[in-house]
């Protein structure tokens, strides 16, 4: 296999476009000191850390959550008493210093860990930090289309985050009604302890992060259609940045939805309205309120929740193309197939989004439309999973962590994908609705998948990020781990749900049908607790490595063709130091007449320009 | 200090995988990085055929292991009629995504073996193939119709009301934190009407009591339920929402306050039907609790149960009933023993909108009382006296209550239906006051029911009165009880 020879910078100069900036060599107004640079930084490749390393960090949090739960459901029998001094009153010891866990706390637990994990960790250090980081640097520009809009959006995501934290100290605890938040438990502080205090700072730090979102949302639409370099069309961008474009209008539709029925929530909860409130006795008294419906308030939250799975799960989809691609050595398959896919499941995320309501007491009737919409997401699923595989086919597959994570998320996404087209067909969801077959649908094809997108692009940007190496040895480990771990963890769930469990009980014991499964619940706590360590190796590779990683030696270490690995190892401020490149191809020519890679920044020959199929 | 050394095992078993780690990079370097590589990708090309070897076996192993959780499978068998129809759509929904999934997981780690990396591998140059994408938009397309036309014949038929013209029993589960309230409609078929703002402590449903139709509704303990039977329930919520979850039954609908939902099925298997069938697995062989020798067998020990699906609160793991199918005749003999709401918690408490009046019920019940003592002391040689229980007369006077009439009207029909029957109308008095105003009060009581009958178009010739003033007593005047059941009003058959 040939190379073909170029030099980024004399191409740069003689190609790029000049855009008059000026590199300043003794720092600028942006980050002339430690809290520009560092704190209040408004350049893109700093925010991208700051996403990543918060998001690091609500991972912790709540992945630990869940392995205390975890230990709730496999060793309901065993004490928790060592955990009192982690979770005082929620932790009552008796008198043999049995310590059990408290089921409000319990519950608590349940929510804040669906609440971080899909808003704070799969949401902002997902979409955050990769939107942040790729879409300036693969589209050519200096920065974000706004620099202040997108330090903001971040501040608003920590203050979020700062009040979500500290909810969790309430003497009340925090709210604990699920990560859905349906009223009227959600409504009324009388249902449940979390419902008071609890529940109005959840309200508070989701309508923060909804403002962060859409921050983050408007700059990246902005930059990735108004900010390319020169030749850089459409249909050569990269299929990371379509799918940071396609999460950024997702996000920017939906969620402004879900504010508003929190703000409904709000009033039936202070100012006596009655939205999702109606002829309910509690707490020994009858409420005034009549005519409200709690399935309204459903409608709302899935008009958000259905496309913020796909907000999730697109960029993961993205960052696995890429990968997949760079280290197979072959361009992606059927390109053009995988933005019309994408642009499938977008439209359709949004008119699904009633398949979590089929045993809501909606009509039945209305369901037979979302079943059809639901599973036509099949389609264009199946034919993203067919080109990933299809672009391994006839490769030269290099097996750093980064691809063995992307190879991971192809196969998590098939067997979750697939029993997703279990759950949208309603005569089965009769069955599996809210059982732990659920649980093991969207854990697969949406958590842990969107880890392991998230898992690719990080291995493989890291480079780009701090200028080193992750360490690969302890990378591959923890990929094979994980990969083996997570499937130990949820494949068995399927059968509590084919059994009936339902999910979300603290234990299990009061049912006959429900308590068959000790066993298996011990195996899958045993699984979790390695799994959880195993991130913990992540971090500390991923820490260690920032200070002590191997460095990169080379601009372009992957052999890759996108424009972040023609600027400096050392990103600078405004990414490239004189003209920024111009574009001439698509992002994937890799293997073309024989040439190993063909960076997007070389000029067409002769030869090309005769064939036009090759004019992508 | 064991968890101390737990956690330092933990911390030295991190430390010992970092080092392993930098050693293994180290020695990568030592030994050249590209050969380093090289055989890194060799070992993690072989290690994606081992794992994709090692999750097929584990899908068909743990399938095989939790087959009796398979839907549809052996013991796992719906106990309703619909539940089979949602089991076959999700065994035909199993049969193509496995053959999906095998084919896909296979193809992906495969590949990824296949064309692990060689130096030197000459890459394939194919960005698309039209063909190939058309086809594989195709087949998903093609499979999913069929599974969408299948869902949705199987949904629409399940989640259908019932007709007009159908036969069905209606029953109502109410979710509360953190417990379940049933309701049966009584003898009249119907569910009565409800209020939430008429919820006390006594009355946990609301229920209107004006409305007759909750006058015979009953409140179980159980479900229980008629096998072969369909059955709708009224689903419905006092607080916060909450699921009606039949598992056995594939049953399973939100409870909701203020939005009563509905879910139709018939149960086709009488819970020994299901421990018959259970008995059959070795698996249900086993003592139900180990620790004691003494305990049910697994399959003895089976019962159907309700629980709740969507979550309600702190004790949302705890709402448990328990469920029973039993032929028609033991389910009737069970209704036999179930008594109304309303009588026995309400009627003539503070909450009783009729507290103090005769309602139709009673007046039934009253008559048919009345009919079988009378038709007792007619077949009777010795005992011809009938009480009136229910005629009462104002306090020291002979005039008649209002609600008297009702029993009297029963006394009419008798005289009506044996036309020969002659009768003495007897009054009785307790001992309080003296024994002359006791007789003479006796006396124009007794008259003053001969004079209702006489109004009523009974021959005089059929009846005469007497007073019996405080001679007579049938108990202790020495005690309240006593001398209430001594002021009386009877009758005796004279003639028949």
């Amino acid at each position: 296999m040939s190379v073909v020879n170029y030099d980024e910078d004399v191409l740069i100069k003689e190609q790029g476009f000049d855009d008059h900036f000026h590199d300043h060599h003794h720092g600028d107004k942006y980050q002339s000191g430690f809290i520009t640079k560092y704190i209040f930084s408004q350049d893109h490749k700093m925010i991208a850390k700051q996403f990543l390393i918060t998001g690091m960090m609500w991972a912790i949090i709540g992945a630990g959550m869940s392995i205390i739960f975890r230990l709730q459901l496999g060793f309901p029998e065993d004490s928790l008493a060592w955990l009192k001094p982690l979770l005082g009153k929620w932790i009552t010891v008796n008198d043999a210093g049995i310590g059990t866990l408290a089921p409000e706390f319990y519950y608590a637990l349940v929510t804040m860990h669906g609440t971080i994990l899909v808003f704070f960790v799969l949401t902002a250090g997902l979409s955050g930090t990769f939107s942040n980081l790729l879409i300036p640097l693969q589209v050519g520009a200096r920065d974000m289309a706004s620099p202040l809009l997108n330090m903001l959006s971040y501040w608003f995501f920590f203050t979020a985050g700062i009040i979500m934290f500290c909810s969790l100290f309430l003497s009340t605890g925090p709210f604990a009604g699920g990560w859905t938040a349906y009223p009227p438990l959600s409504a009324l502080p009388q249902a449940s302890d979390g419902s008071g205090a609890g529940m109005t700072m959840w309200v508070a730090s989701l309508v923060l992060f909804v403002v962060s979102v859409l921050l983050g949302g408007i700059n990246y639409i902005t930059t990735v259609l108004n900010l390319r370099t020169k030749g850089m069309t459409m249909w050569r961008m990269p299929l990371t940045i379509w799918a940071f474009l396609i999460t950024a209008i997702l996000g920017l539709l939906s969620f402004p939805v879900l504010v508003s029925a929190l703000f409904l929530v709000m009033f039936d909860r202070g100012l006596g309205t009655s939205f999702f409130l109606s002829e309910i006795f509690i707490g020994g008294e009858a409420l005034n309120h009549v005519g409200g419906s709690p399935v309204l308030y459903q409608h709302l939250f899935w008009f958000l929740g259905h496309p913020e799975v796909y907000i999730i799960i697109l960029p993961a989809m993205g960052l696995t193309s890429e990968v997949l691609s760079v280290h197979a050595r072959k361009p992606i398959f059927g390109y053009k197939a995988m933005v019309f896919s994408i642009l499938a499941i977008a439209f359709l995320s949004f008119i699904v989004w009633a398949h979590h309501m089929f045993m809501s007491g909606v009509n039945p009737f209305i369901s037979n439309f979302f079943v059809i919409f639901t599973l036509i997401i099949a389609v264009p699923s199946a034919v993203k999973v067919f080109n990933w595989i299809a672009t391994l086919y006839g490769g030269n597959i290099r097996f750093v962590s980064a691809m063995l994570f992307a190879i991971g998320f192809v196969s998590l996404f098939i067997s979750g994908g697939l029993t997703g087209i279990f759950l949208g067909n309603a005569a089965i969801d009769i069955q599996m609705h809210d059982t732990y077959f659920v649980v093991a649908h969207f854990h697969i094809v949406m958590g842990i998948a969107a880890f392991f997108g998230m898992f690719a692009g990080i291995y493989h940007w890291f480079p780009k990020m701090y200028g080193r190496f992750m360490n690969e040895t302890l990378g591959r480990i923890h990929f094979w781990g994980t990969m083996i771990g997570a499937y130990a963890i949820f494949w068995p769930m399927h059968y509590l749900g084919m059994a009936g469990v339902p999910r979300r009980y603290y234990r299990f014991d009061n049912f006959d049908t429900f308590s068959h499964f000790g066993q298996m619940n011990q195996f899958i706590t045993i699984a979790a607790i390695i799994v959880f360590f195993l991130q913990i190796l992540f971090v500390v590779n991923f820490f260690v490595s920032i200070w002590k990683g191997k460095r990169v030696a080379t601009k372009n270490p992957w052999g890759a063709t996108t424009l972040e690995w023609t600027t400096p190892i050392d990103g600078i401020h405004g990414n490239w130091p004189g003209n920024i490149p111009a574009v001439h191809r698509w992002a994937y020519d890799y293997g073309k007449d024989g040439v190993e890679f063909i960076p997007q920044i070389v000029p067409l020959t002769e030869k090309e320009k005769e064939n036009a199929e090759d004019l992508h | 200090m064991t968890t101390l050394i737990i956690i330092l095992c933990l911390i030295l078993i991190g430390i010992v995988v970092v080092q392993l780690g930098r050693v293994n990079e180290l020695a990568g370097k030592i030994r050249g990085e590209e050969a380093a590589e090289n055989s890194a990708n060799n070992f993690h090309g072989i290690l994606c055929v081992v794992f994709v070897i090692g999750f097929m076996i584990m899908a068909v192993w743990t399938t095989a292991y939790y087959k009796n959780w398979c839907l549809g499978y052996g013991p796992h068998t719906s106990a309703s009629e619909h539940g089979e129809l949602l089991d076959s759509v999700f065994n035909v929904t199993v049969f193509f995504t496995a053959i999906v999934f095998v084919a896909t997981q296979i193809a992906l780690f495969w590949f990824s073996y296949q064309y692990r990396y060689k130096k030197g591998r000459k890459t394939l140059w194919i960005p698309h193939d039209n063909r190939l994408e058309i086809i594989w938009t195709a087949i998903p397309a093609f499979v999913m119709t069929i599974l969408v036309v299948g869902g949705l014949d199987a949904w629409n038929t399940v989640m259908a009301d019932v007709g007009p013209d159908e036969e069905y029993m209606e029953i109502e589960a109410t979710g509360s934190q953190f417990a379940w309230f049933l309701r049966y409609p009584g003898a009249d078929g119907k569910l009565g009407t409800r209020d939430y703002k008429k919820i006390t402590g006594i009355n946990p449903l609301g229920q209107d009591f004006t409305d007759a139709k909750n006058w015979d509704d009953f409140q179980p303990a159980d479900i229980v339920l008629p096998v072969g039977k369909k059955v709708r329930v009224r689903i419905t919520a006092r607080d916060v929402l909450h699921n009606f979850d039949l598992p056995h039954f594939r049953v399973k609908m939100d409870a909701i306050p203020g939005l009563p939902t509905y879910f139709v099925f018939k149960p086709t298997l009488t819970t020994e039907q299901y421990r018959q069938n259970l008995k059959e697995y070795p698996e249900y062989q086993a003592l139900s609790d180990p620790d004691d020798p003494e305990s049910p067998m697994l399959w003895e020990a089976f019962e159907y149960e309700l629980a709740c699906a969507e979550l309600c609160g702190k004790g949302h793991f705890s709402m448990r009933k328990l469920v029973r199918i039993v032929t028609q005749e033991e389910y009737d003999a069970w209704v036999a023993t179930q008594s109304s709401f309303y009588k026995t918690q309400i009627r003539n408490g503070d909450e009783d909108p009729f507290k103090g009046q005769v309602i139709d019920f009673e007046i039934r019940d009253r008559r048919a009382t009345f009919n079988n003592a009378v038709e007792k002391a007619r077949a009777s040689e010795t005992d011809k006296v009938i009480r009136l229980d229910y005629v009462k007369f104002q306090t020291g006077s002979a005039n008649l209550t209002e609600d008297s009439r009702y029993e009297l009207d029963n006394l009419i029909g008798a005289l009506n239906k044996y036309p020969e029957m002659v009768i003495e109308v007897m009054g009785h008095t307790d001992n309080v006051g003296n024994p002359t105003s006791n007789q003479t009060l006796s006396n124009s009581r007794a008259a003053s029911v001969v004079n209702y009958l006489l109004n009523k178009g009974v021959t005089s010739s059929r009846m005469t009165s007497r007073g019996y003033g405080d001679t007579v007593p049938t108990d202790d005047n020495a005690t309240a009880e006593g001398r209430a059941k001594n002021r009386r009003t009877e009758f005796r058959i004279i003639s028949q």
